[in-house]
């Protein structure tokens, strides 16, 4: 939807990917969009990932706005080439006189059930990447406004949709062309007790835990990332500052996870707000289980309901 | 069996070695003030190549690639192409960027450490140098998808070298031009070596030229250091490209008379031989001849032509010598549009601990 607003409203936006045309992409994100706008503003590629982020460069070099779908997160790799060493570094290393304004949209996460290389949570890679913006929205109302903010963005911006969000949430969106803003946290629910930072799929076991914790007479706030890069850790701090209490809940792998930069920047800058350790509740250090176990992997909300008593109990 | 697909590789040569020309000449050729524009231009690259190479070798200028040998292929290529189209350079394409518009001075910033020689003057739409190999053939097929979908008459070039055909990027690119059906024309630079590996090494494949026969689009090799056949060939493949007639691939045979780079030592694993046998046909030679046989040059005129080209080459050095150092605040004034508020504070270190900006 915020696609096809973009592209009835930007003569620039192009979106491009395998089976974006007839088929409207795998998960259907893109349905309807070639009929409407024709062949040459969504089309598909050849089976090629490098080739559509090394062609997304060298269209959004030329004055174009691509908006890519790589078909999931786990083929994202060919193209960490072209995101590496040219998308993010393109405005900088010719001092402004070229830009890469490109949206690479990936399926992230598990939890459907689906093949291997299918489910897996790798946002940490890019968020290391300087010169792009990493966004994973945690609803369809926020992957609308998310998504019109990344196209309209002068800068590429890798945005990660939630394969549970597609399949597990139904909202009602207005179509109304507003975009939402980067760089900035959502906070989904508020507390005095905990904080709980989290994005994309996990904000449902977050909110869930959070109305279970509510019963327990904890109040937690319930903070979405959104922006996985770069991180506001501002609205972080201000809700610690209130709290007292984190704990950060990630799909994603524990080490060096998006989770191990928030806790440190709360360490540098609000450690004397803290009334307890910080807690992660992530997914394992292994590599992500075929679908028999994925939900064994991915943190539960008692998980997460442990963990926030371990900073009260701890 | 039957034969389902063959095909062949058409190699173009019109001066030969010694400056005779095989044949009727192309149009150009035949307009002796534009092949002495493409002569000047040629010695012009070859003096500021061999000041690059000094300067690296006296601690002035950062590693450099010569392109010692490429003169011919760079100046027929760049010749053949129009202002309004784009180049993709690998990072050794000068001659073909100074006829397009680029200034020594911003190649020497560059190649002495510095991102601002990369902000070219002119042409501002070509692409900057590109050191991860065979990538920029993506970013020309880009591009050019970008000038079919908007009409545009115009065409991307893409070099890669003969080393740059074994990448994936580089077949990526192919398969996408014909796919598409795209203007842009690829130019594989064959200089025998991709450092110390030859295109024996490289590939089984006779030709560079023919792997664009799998990707459906056409594939020519040509004397790369004959620069009216490059020119020529160049020009075809770029009018038919600008017309929508799609993609080509050219395959420019040549030699590396230099090292790979300033880094690089060439006698470790070649014979001094082969290059002393690359000098004959090295491509200065064959134009010069061919003036000095149209009447059109003689010793007092190339004394001339080295002097001035030695002033101009001087010139650059002292602009380049002059250019101020970036600020630290360079670092971060360019990552994005506008800076995120972390990296505020991250400027404000490196402005505190940073080296002052100052003359090099």
């Amino acid at each position: 939807m915020a696609q096809a607003w973009e592209l009835q409203h930007d003569a620039a936006v192009v979106v491009i990917g395998q089976d974006v045309g007839v088929n409207g992409g795998v998960f259907r994100a893109t349905a309807g969009l070639q009929e409407r706008f024709g062949k040459d503003r969504v089309q598909d590629t050849p089976l090629a990932e490098a080739t559509i982020a090394g062609m997304a460069v060298g269209m959004a070099t030329q004055g174009l706005k691509p908006v890519a779908e790589i078909q999931f997160m786990g083929f994202l790799y060919p193209a960490l080439d072209q995101i590496v060493n040219h998308m993010s570094r393109m405005r900088n290393r010719t001092r402004g006189r070229l830009a890469c304004p490109a949206v690479l949209r990936m399926p992230h996460g598990g939890g459907i059930h689906a093949p291997e290389h299918h489910s897996e949570s790798t946002e940490t890679l890019l968020c290391h990447i300087p010169g792009i913006r990493v966004v994973c929205p945690s609803s369809p109302a926020r992957a609308y406004g998310l998504l019109l903010a990344a196209i309209r963005d002068p800068d590429p911006v890798m945005f990660l949709e939630p394969v549970r969000l597609y399949r597990a949430v139904r909202q009602d969106v207005d179509d109304d062309g507003q975009a939402m803003p980067l760089d900035v946290c959502f906070t989904l629910r508020e507390g005095e007790d905990v904080t709980i930072v989290t994005w994309g799929a996990m904000t449902i076991e977050s909110l869930r835990a959070a109305a279970e914790l509510a019963s327990h007479g904890i109040s937690a706030e319930v903070v979405d990332l959104a922006t996985l890069s770069p991180i506001d850790i501002d609205t972080i701090l201000a809700s610690v500052a209130k709290t007292g209490r984190l704990v950060i809940v990630h799909e994603a792998a524990r080490n060096v996870g998006v989770g191990a930069e928030i806790a440190a920047l709360v360490a540098e800058r609000g450690l004397y707000d803290l009334l307890a350790p910080i807690q992660r509740v992530t997914g394992f250090d292994t590599v992500m289980p075929l679908f028999k176990l994925e939900h064994d992997y991915i943190p539960s909300v008692q998980r997460i309901i442990d963990a926030v008593e371990l900073t009260f109990n701890g | 069996m039957k034969t389902v697909a063959e095909f062949k590789i058409e190699y173009r040569q019109i001066l030969d070695p010694r400056g005779r020309a095989a044949g009727a000449l192309p149009d150009f050729a035949r307009d002796l003030g534009e092949v002495l524009r493409m002569y000047r231009m040629m010695t012009l690259v070859r003096c500021f190549d061999a000041k690059a190479v000094n300067l690296q070798r006296t601690g002035q200028l950062g590693t450099y690639p010569s392109c010692l040998g490429h003169e011919a292929t760079h100046i027929g290529i760049g010749a053949a192409m129009l202002p309004q189209d784009v180049l993709a350079p690998v990072y050794r394409e000068f001659g073909t960027q100074l006829w397009r518009g680029v200034t020594m001075a911003e190649i020497l910033i560059y190649w002495g450490g510095d991102e601002s020689g990369n902000d070219f003057a002119v042409p501002r739409h070509d692409f900057a140098w590109c050191v991860p190999i065979a990538t920029q053939t993506l970013h020309a097929a880009g591009a050019a998808m970008a000038f079919k979908l908007r009409g545009e008459a115009r065409c991307a070039v893409a070099y890669v070298g003969d080393g740059g055909t074994s990448e994936g990027a580089f077949y990526e690119a192919l398969n996408l031009a014909g796919a598409r059906r795209l203007p842009v024309i690829f130019v594989v630079v064959n200089n025998g070596w991709a450092i110390s590996v030859p295109v024996s090494s490289q590939t089984a494949a006779g030709t560079l030229a023919q792997k664009a026969v799998a990707a459906g689009i056409p594939g020519v090799q040509v004397d790369g250091n004959d620069v009216f056949a490059v020119r020529e060939v160049a020009a075809r493949a770029l009018d038919a490209a600008r017309r929508g007639e799609g993609p080509c691939l050219i395959e420019a045979l040549t030699y590396r008379l230099s090292d790979h780079t300033t880094a690089d030592d060439a006698s470790r694993y070649r014979s001094e031989q082969e290059v002393k046998d690359a000098w004959q046909l090295e491509p200065m030679l064959r134009i010069r001849e061919y003036l000095i046989n149209a009447g059109s040059w003689d010793p007092a005129r190339e004394a001339d032509l080295q002097a001035e080209c030695a002033r101009r080459v001087d010139a650059a050095v002292s602009e380049y010598m002059a250019a101020p150092k970036q600020s630290t605040d360079a670092m971060f004034d360019y990552l994005f549009a506008a800076l995120p508020a972390h990296l505020h504070a991250q400027r404000a270190t490196a402005r505190k601990y940073g080296s002052k900006a100052s003359g090099r």
